[in-house]
């Protein structure tokens, strides 16, 4: 009985490993025709400069030698980035001081909307190591870039607008390139398992 | 197997949670033809602007229907919206007109998907807690429910990709 329910989740992780590839791996060859996943850090990982829902600037530079987690998302967003950042959230309390070994990451694709003041009162909801971010249009511009992120805003009726924007966790490791990406539709597991790995890799590692 | 044993412990866990509280009880409205099931509502972040709202709709009578938005004290307005993941991409778009329920269909409102937005919410939606809204059907009319407030579905059995339903 336990063994088929085990079998079942297995078969699951295969199929959500499986896509994981397929969306990295199309993600990834957007631009170059090698879009081998070990040649991520050419397209993954590169130079971004924001500010923290706390007030400090944040760049690539401060975070050398230190792995850690990316996130683009919105406040008007109801499903996805809330969800995600509580799942961030538990995640984090089930690894306990593990999770002091990354930096987590949300950076906002809709600062015109999410000023510094609306992310440091929707930020008290989650797990206090997660940083908001935020910047300039050009700054987010560059963010985006450095990722091969994907955001767009999509006017609705009476001015009033959305975004369209990439929506996988980014796992970057400790000498800044590129580690992989986390879905919140993997066991949680597999989730709680690669931020171990990510957590592992201190300067000294890889 | 331990992996195996651990997952069964696992499950009754989710399940011990699941009785424990109330919210996860399902619970239904109805109004003619038209039936509301277990209308739930995400918990949100401090100041949140929008929130998420899921049901699952069912209409027994022998003419299609039209799920299009309704009012609830607590926000602006309740909207239908969408939300597509394409390529590793997020997008939501607003339905004006509203989501078809077809005659003797049941239609399911659910993350990542088709789902009820809350506009402008002037509060924050904690666990556990309920509001009352009222939906607005082009056939039915109005049909007068209570959401419940969780922060993750309702663990459904065999579905095996959802595992939110872990204890607090």
């Amino acid at each position: 009985m336990s063994g088929l329910r085990a079998f079942r989740l297995m078969v699951w992780a295969a199929i959500v490993v499986l896509g994981m590839f397929v969306i990295v791996s199309t993600q990834l060859s957007g631009g170059s025709p090698t879009g081998e996943t070990s040649s991520g850090t050419a397209k993954v990982g590169g130079p971004f400069s924001l500010v923290s829902h706390t007030g400090e600037r944040v760049d690539n530079q401060a975070l050398a030698g230190r792995p850690y987690l990316v996130f683009f998302g919105f406040t008007y967003c109801p499903d996805i980035c809330p969800t995600t950042l509580f799942e961030l959230t538990d995640l984090m309390t089930e690894l306990g001081p593990v999770a002091d070994g990354f930096e987590v990451l949300f950076i906002t694709v809709d600062p015109e909307r999410d000023t510094q003041e609306a992310l440091a009162s929707y930020m008290t909801s989650f797990d206090s190591r997660i940083l908001a971010l935020r910047g300039t249009a050009a700054e987010t511009d560059s963010a985006l870039k450095a990722f091969s992120a994907y955001a767009k805003k999509v006017p609705l009726e009476a001015g009033e607008y959305t975004m369209d924007h990439t929506a996988g966790v980014f796992l970057m490791k400790s000498d800044g390139s590129f580690g992989g990406m986390m879905d919140m539709h993997e066991p949680r597991e597999t989730r709680l398992e690669k931020l171990r790995r990510i957590a592992r890799d201190q300067v000294t590692g890889s | 197997m331990s992996s195996g044993f651990k997952l069964t412990v696992k499950l009754i866990c989710m399940l011990a949670a699941m009785l424990l509280s109330t919210s996860a009880f399902a619970h239904q409205f109805s109004q003619g033809d038209i039936k509301i099931g277990h209308p739930w509502s995400r918990v949100t972040p401090s100041a949140a602007p929008v929130a998420g709202a899921y049901l699952t709709v069912t209409n027994s009578g022998s003419q299609p229907d039209r799920l299009t938005g309704g009012s609830t004290p607590i926000a602006d307005r309740i909207e239908v919206h969408q939300m597509t993941m394409d390529d590793g991409i997020a997008r939501m778009r607003p339905l004006p007109d509203g989501v078809e329920i077809a005659a003797g269909a049941s239609v399911e409102l659910a993350p990542g998907g088709i789902h009820l937005m809350l506009i402008k919410p002037n509060q924050q939606l904690i666990e556990g807690s309920s509001f009352k809204a009222t939906l607005e059907f082009a056939r039915a009319g109005t049909v007068e429910i209570e959401f419940v407030v969780q922060r993750n579905p309702t663990v459904e059995t065999g579905s095996g990709n959802e595992h939110g339903g872990h204890t607090p």
